[in-house]
């Protein structure tokens, strides 16, 4: 059973990342406008040069 | 490119001044560009932001799509003296830099209303909490903590459950309690400080069973675990705290809502006022600095921002907000004018008698918070559940504990049964069981077009005997139809020609009439508003009027408020007859609330032939006419004195206090903001139907909650028998419990076919008045 010293830490450390990063998003006010963020992503930066067309993406 | 094409810029057909409220789901509102005097007014909702620039958050009602961000976000930082924006569109707010040194406050303000969006400044730090939701944040952090020690403790119980002993049981069992006693002390935070709060007061609520669950299973454990026993509780400690967590995310994020909408109250009344001074000098002043005595001016398409007199002027009233009565009225030297009222066609100047506090408008306010103590009085389900349910959970606990010692065994083991007692009927069920049908309920509700404030609205809807409705913009639409013409179409081009000028809204009944027939304006020169009486000017040569009665010369007939007359030239004049018609499913409403057992009543401030007309054709038996705020008010206490449960839908600020009395509330999308934050629900569209649904869904939501505490004390009744002769094992425990959570949760989900029957029995949406 030594392979647990192994892997409940991986196991545990695993999680910790994940329940940090929530905890860091959290933090940071992620979760304050949903509905905006949800409407923010069909804007287009107009400032930028158009990305690569798609049509030149082949096999 | 950007997805969203650039919209028109300022729209016509927006009358300047037009309230926002007063155009329900137009998409990307059209107010009237308005100019804002630079008196420092905004100077107190100003803060400090980084390099030196300044920040400004405003409210902005009509934001609702990504159109009207990218707007915002593009036009402002072009504005000089601006520098950024950012739209936040679930709180409908702008948050914009400026730099102090170019530019003011009201720049940002001008520079929406110039993209056509009224905003408002709100106290920020008022806003402060509900904006910030430090609570709500709170609460997912813990809730977040909760569920990672829940999945990582659930693990390791697999483990031993699956049969580990010994040595390795041993370090699985020690692992979960590294785990899950932190987890728990911070994830069980908010009931160890509820249930403390309570205790103190010499009180119970859920709080305090579940505390008393999780120190008994982490405390219990730690001993077991101590002395290399088999029963450690410790997945089910973190667990508990998760579904417990759980419902209160759902019963938080419901309250937050109300809490927002509450905080937005007091756009009604003017910012600021326009005083003149001895010698004509102009001066603008925020409203809390008039004094009685002040000769303040109301512009065409203002409210009035204190009761006064009209000194100087003539123009007509829209009283409907504060009386209830529909048809506007003329105004001259010597009427009284109240704070609130819109002046609708010509100046005024009047001098202030009230101001503040004192005016009618606060008074108001006044009786509305004094009618909202009264609802605070009312117990919701799930804390009348806890009263019954914690002096029983307690008192099986402790007949356990008493009998095993009875029956001779050691006093630990007595305690880890007892612990296991409590454990097990720790309410999980319990405290999920309104939260989550409250949640599923909001969300159907939402979809038909109703905003819940708060769970405990919907538990008051479903208990209601009585509909008490108003009349002006809730059974009707509040706005005047074109019911008689004439129908000579040289008239009816005539009258648009005079009609179009003017912003009284039989003026723009008439135009808008005459623009559905296709019948275009006559050419018209010299046109002049009179106010108080009509619009006159010349066509081909002839000069024509079109207005009051007696100004147009004909016969002052009885309906004078309810019609205007048009001349040209020396031809009798001709009558354009208009109603404040039922909106077109009001009937169809009030027969489908009656088939649920309610009774309808009316009640209205308007004149009493009116709604004698509106209460016949609505098929409402018992109505009033003439009804102050106060008797509305009156007449809620007498029917709840007689042990009624009143549903009052009302739409004008003189319905408010009534909408803050009454058990349960509703206010239509073209309410008042003052009534909508009185108001339980608020409705969106132009539509009653949705009256009945939300009935149905709370008589629904009722239903699953009671089935939620029926299967919670079936549930029980299993257990603690169980539990109480020692044959609860820590997995038993953890399997009931998730068990039974699932399932209340699961009945709460049936929300989701609730009303469905209401919504395909009202007739298809019609287009509201041509």
């Amino acid at each position: 059973m030594t392979i647990l010293l192994a892997t409940i830490p991986a196991s545990l450390v695993l999680g910790g990342l994940g329940l940090a990063a929530f905890l860091w998003s959290l933090k940071r006010g992620q979760y304050r406008d949903l509905e905006g963020d949800a409407a923010r992503i069909l804007f287009q930066d107009d400032e930028r040069p158009p990305a690569d067309p798609p049509a030149d993406r082949k096999g | 490119m950007s997805l969203a094409e650039p919209l028109p810029g300022a729209r016509s057909g927006a009358a300047p001044g037009q309230p926002e409220w007063s155009t329900p789901g137009a998409c990307c509102p059209t107010g009237a560009a308005a100019v804002f005097a630079r008196t420092g007014g905004l100077a107190r909702f100003v803060s400090d932001a980084e390099g030196g620039l300044k920040r400004l958050d405003l409210l902005v009602p009509g934001v609702h799509c990504a159109a009207c961000i990218q707007r915002i976000e593009e036009a402002l930082p072009k504005t000089p003296g601006l520098r950024s924006a950012r739209v936040n569109l679930s709180l409908r707010r702008v948050s914009a830099t400026y730099d102090p040194a170019q530019a003011e406050p009201e720049d940002v303000v001008e520079a929406l209303s110039r993209l056509g969006y009224p905003a408002r400044p709100f106290d920020a730090r008022a806003m402060h909490d509900a904006e910030r939701d430090g609570e709500g944040r709170d609460l997912l952090a813990r809730l977040a903590v909760a569920g990672f020690a829940a999945m990582n403790v659930m693990l390791l119980s697999v483990a031993v459950w699956s049969g580990a002993s010994d040595a390795t049981r041993d370090l699985l069992h020690w692992v979960s309690a590294l785990i899950a006693l932190p987890a728990t002390v911070f994830a069980g935070m908010p009931f160890f400080r509820s249930a403390l709060g309570v205790l103190r007061h010499g009180h119970v609520n859920m709080d305090v069973p579940i505390s008393l669950a999780l120190i008994l299973a982490c405390g219990v454990s730690l001993f077991e675990v101590a002395e290399s026993g088999a029963h450690a509780y410790f997945d089910a400690a973190v667990s508990l705290c998760f579904f417990l967590l759980l419902g209160r995310v759902l019963d938080h994020g419901a309250r937050r809502h109300a809490r927002l909408a509450a905080a937005e109250l007091g756009g009604l009344q003017a910012h600021s006022a326009t005083v003149v001074a001895e010698g004509g000098v102009r001066r603008v002043v925020a409203v809390e600095d008039l004094r009685p005595g002040d000769r303040i001016e109301v512009a065409a398409g203002e409210r009035a921002p204190a009761d006064g007199r009209v000194i100087e002027g003539a123009s007509d009233l829209d009283r409907s907000m504060i009386t209830g009565e529909s048809r506007p009225e003329p105004a001259a030297q010597g009427s009284e004018i109240h704070a609130g009222v819109l002046n609708l066609s010509a100046p005024l100047l009047i001098e202030a008698t009230a101001t503040g506090d004192d005016t009618a408008l606060a008074g108001i306010a006044r009786m509305i918070q004094a009618a909202e103590g009264a609802r605070t009085r009312y117990v919701d389900w799930a804390l009348r559940a806890a009263r019954l349910y914690v002096p029983i959970v307690h008192l099986a606990a402790l007949v356990t504990f008493v009998g095993w010692l009875l029956a001779g065994i050691p006093l630990s083991d007595a305690v880890l049964i007892a612990a296991a007692v409590l454990i097990i009927t720790c309410p999980c069920a319990l405290g999920l069981a309104a939260p989550a049908v409250h949640a599923a309920a909001g969300g159907r509700l939402f979809r038909a077009g109703i905003f819940l404030k708060d769970g405990a609205a919907l538990e008051r809807l479903a208990d209601v005997d009585v509909a008490v409705f108003d009349k002006t913009g809730t059974l009707t639409a509040g706005e005047p139809t074109l019911v008689e013409a004439p129908h000579d179409p040289a008239l009816w081009s005539a009258a648009r020609a005079l009609a179009q000028v003017s912003r009284h809204p039989f003026s723009k009944a008439l135009a808008a009439a005459a623009e559905a027939r296709g019948l275009p304006a006559a050419s018209a020169t010299a046109l002049k508003e009179v106010p108080g009486c009509g619009v006159e000017g010349e066509i081909d040569g002839r000069p024509a009027r079109l207005g009051r009665a007696d100004w147009c010369g004909a016969e002052a007939a009885a309906d004078a408020g309810s019609a205007v007359w048009l001349r040209l030239g020396e031809a009798p004049p001709a009558r354009f007859g208009f109603e404040d018609p039922l909106r077109p499913d009001a009937a169809a409403t009030v027969a489908a609330l009656k088939a649920r057992g309610l009774e309808v009543r009316l009640i209205s401030g308007d004149a009493e032939a009116a709604v004698a007309k509106a209460a016949a054709e609505a098929g409402i038996a018992h109505w009033r006419a003439v009804a102050t705020p106060a008797d509305k008010v009156a007449a809620l206490e007498a029917l709840a004195a007689e042990g009624r449960t009143v549903l009052m839908v009302g739409d004008g600020i003189n319905d408010a206090p009534a909408l803050a009395a009454a058990a349960a509330s509703i206010s239509p999308a073209s309410a008042a903001d003052v009534s909508r934050a009185a108001a339980g629900m608020a409705l969106a569209g132009s539509r009653l139907n949705p009256v009945v649904v939300a009935l149905d869904v709370a008589r629904a939501a009722k239903a699953r909650v009671f089935e939620n505490f029926a299967f919670a004390a079936l549930y029980n009744a299993c257990a603690v028998p169980l539990a109480a002769f020692g044959f609860v094992t820590p997995l038993i425990a953890a399997l009931a419990m998730s068990g039974s959570s699932i399932v209340v949760t699961l009945n709460a989900l049936r929300m989701r076919r609730a009303g469905r029957a209401a919504e395909a029995a009202a007739p298809p949406a019609t287009g509201g008045p041509a």
